[in-house]
């Protein structure tokens, strides 16, 4: 999941066209861009897909970390492949809330200023190479789980969005899986790197659902709105039901010492992450949040001459297309 | 030198270039000045570092000592490798990237162009693939040279200095040895100095549409395609993209 904390925007429209709305979307009706809409359902629209957007877009550092020391041709061709469909991802989902009306530089600039977030899950570092692999095992694999239902949003180009990236996303999500079987049947050294990322990452993706529902004060609007699906901890359970098994067959050991199956509930029982280390990471206090941000704008900042260049260039052809008509 | 050793040197040149050149284009993952250059670039080195599995890929065999394209890219030193030294220079600013990679482009093309009637089936095979490929990014390299170029003051300053720094390692693509003289006779490849006026028409073409100035010297920095002298910055590239394999010798990944 990539969207974490989104706050609901209260609603002050016409209660009847509030109440027709309300129908389509329990009709299961798509919502197109031209279609009458309520203020809070564009706004946290907006603010949903655009921190999904950038956390696409910062998601490219922590894996291109380690583009230039992948350890095979193969791995470096697949992580080139999977860091290239981020940065579609980021480029379908800017143009998804541009359909609601805020520019892919207004929502750009929000990042920037840390007006707007991204996930929590890229403010921590990639160490190892197996990082990579869990990367794809486990961020992934827990982006996935909100992403499959958001398939079914009820704002049309979300939707359409979703659909196309979690073709791509689920392929991400088996080339990690693979990269950190292949360490965790290497060497003891490569398996001990596998465990390291596991050990690091566990509760940092168990992170990215979001608080806990009881804590969670933004859940009943959106998901009336169909902008969100499921709860955070329905989401969080089932993510740790898939992936213990997987962790199991690994050889690998999950670091939550109180983790056991429940009979009765048909769950694993699990420990919840440190949450007061999840709100510092979100106030921007997380191991890499300044140095993500600083790279983010200094590639923005650097990159403003070849910006206005291709503008300036662009202009002088359609000027003197222009001229010769 | 006989026929296998020329021909090993040949397919390390042609698959050294592509995975230098791929290396230096990836290191702008996440740092490009635009989204769609992000993906641009991620996907030009994802083109190369395919090229390089399939040209490596052929030398071990030729070189018939059981060695794979890993092997190749990642266990050997900077004496080793055959790259033209304009794939190793450092990126510079996204103009002076730009520009290398359409120097480098004009280049390719011409040449792949030329190895699609190679008589050896296997290099007809992969050029043929990667041609297709690389007329793509001679488009976009094109493209965005003559934007800036033909686009802001600054810009086209940038582009100039671009050029200017780049241009004494353009000459070396078009040296020939024997290495090239064995290739022609085998019919194998074409001299590479045959491809030298191709190749000027088409970047005076280009260059002219970006309004730069193509330097009058035709001096040339050489020693990237024979191995006698690198610059100093392969043994750095070198350093990192080779440390996991020296770090733990024999492991798979």
């Amino acid at each position: 999941m990539y969207a974490q904390m989104i706050k609901s925007e209260a609603t002050q429209d016409d209660p009847e066209k509030l109440a027709a709305f309300q129908a389509r979307i329990d009709a299961g009706e798509k919502i197109e861009p031209k279609d009458w809409m309520p203020e809070g359902y564009r706004k946290t629209l907006i603010r949903q897909i655009g921190q999904h957007a950038h956390s696409e877009i910062v998601g490219q550092l922590p894996e291109g970390n380690w583009i230039t020391r992948a350890p095979t041709l193969e791995r470096k061709a697949i992580l080139l492949a999977k860091v290239q469909d981020e940065a579609g991802h980021g480029l379908y989902l800017y143009c998804a809330a541009e359909t609601l009306g805020v520019s892919r530089d207004e929502i750009t600039e929000m990042l920037l200023d840390g007006r707007m977030k991204y996930s929590s899950i890229f403010n921590y570092p990639t160490l190892n190479w197996a990082d990579i692999g869990a990367v794809g095992w486990l961020v992934d694999g827990a982006a996935i789980m909100n992403q499959v239902p958001l398939q079914r949003t009820s704002f049309g180009p979300y939707s359409r969005a979703m659909i196309r990236i979690c073709k791509e996303e689920s392929f991400h999500q088996r080339q990690g899986y693979d990269a950190i079987r292949q360490m965790a049947e290497g060497t003891p050294e490569q398996k001990k790197m596998a465990q390291d990322a596991l050990n690091r990452l566990w509760y940092p993706s168990l992170m990215m659902f979001g608080p806990s529902d009881k804590d969670s004060v933004h859940s009943a609007q959106s998901m009336a709105w169909k902008i969100k699906m499921n709860t955070n901890d329905e989401l969080r359970q089932k993510f740790v039901d898939q992936t213990v098994p997987q962790a199991e067959y690994l050889g690998l050991t999950i670091p939550d010492p109180d983790l056991k199956w429940n009979e009765e509930r048909g769950h694993y029982d699990y420990t919840d992450p440190d949450w007061s280390e999840f709100f510092d990471v979100i106030k921007g206090n997380g191991p890499c949040n300044v140095d993500r941000l600083a790279a983010r704008n200094k590639a923005w900042d650097d990159g403003q001459w070849v910006r206005d260049g291709l503008l300036a260039h662009a202009r002088k052809k359609a000027a003197g297309k222009h001229a010769a008509e | 030198m006989t026929r296998e050793e020329a021909f090993t040197q040949f397919l390390l040149r042609m698959g050294d270039n592509t995975l230098i050149l791929g290396h230096r284009v990836s290191e702008w993952c996440g740092h490009a000045p635009v989204l769609e250059e992000d993906i641009a670039l991620a996907n030009t080195a994802l083109d190369l570092i395919g090229q390089t599995q399939m040209w490596l890929g052929l030398a071990g065999e030729v070189q018939g000592e059981g060695k794979s394209a890993d092997d190749l890219a990642f266990l050997r030193d900077a004496w080793d490798f055959r790259n033209v030294l304009l794939c190793e220079v450092p990126n510079g600013d996204f103009g002076r990237t730009l520009m290398r990679q359409f120097l480098f482009d004009a280049w390719h093309s011409i040449q792949l162009g030329r190895l699609m009637k190679s008589s050896d089936e296997r290099v007809a095979a992969i050029a043929e693939k990667a041609s297709k490929e690389v007329a793509y990014h001679l488009e976009r390299s094109a493209d965005t040279v003559v934007g800036l170029g033909d686009g802001t003051e600054e810009s086209r300053r940038r582009m100039q200095e671009a050029l200017d720094y780049l241009w004494p390692y353009v000459g070396e693509m078009f040296q020939s040895d024997d290495v090239d003289a064995e290739m022609v006779k085998a019919g194998i490849a074409p001299d590479p100095a045959s491809l030298r006026e191709e190749y000027d028409a088409l970047i005076s073409r280009i260059l002219g549409d970006a309004t730069l100035t193509i330097p009058e010297s035709r001096f040339a920095h050489k020693g990237g395609r024979t191995g006698a002298m690198h610059t100093e910055h392969l043994g750095h590239l070198l350093t990192q993209m080779q440390w996991l394999q020296r770090a733990y010798p024999g492991a798979k990944w």
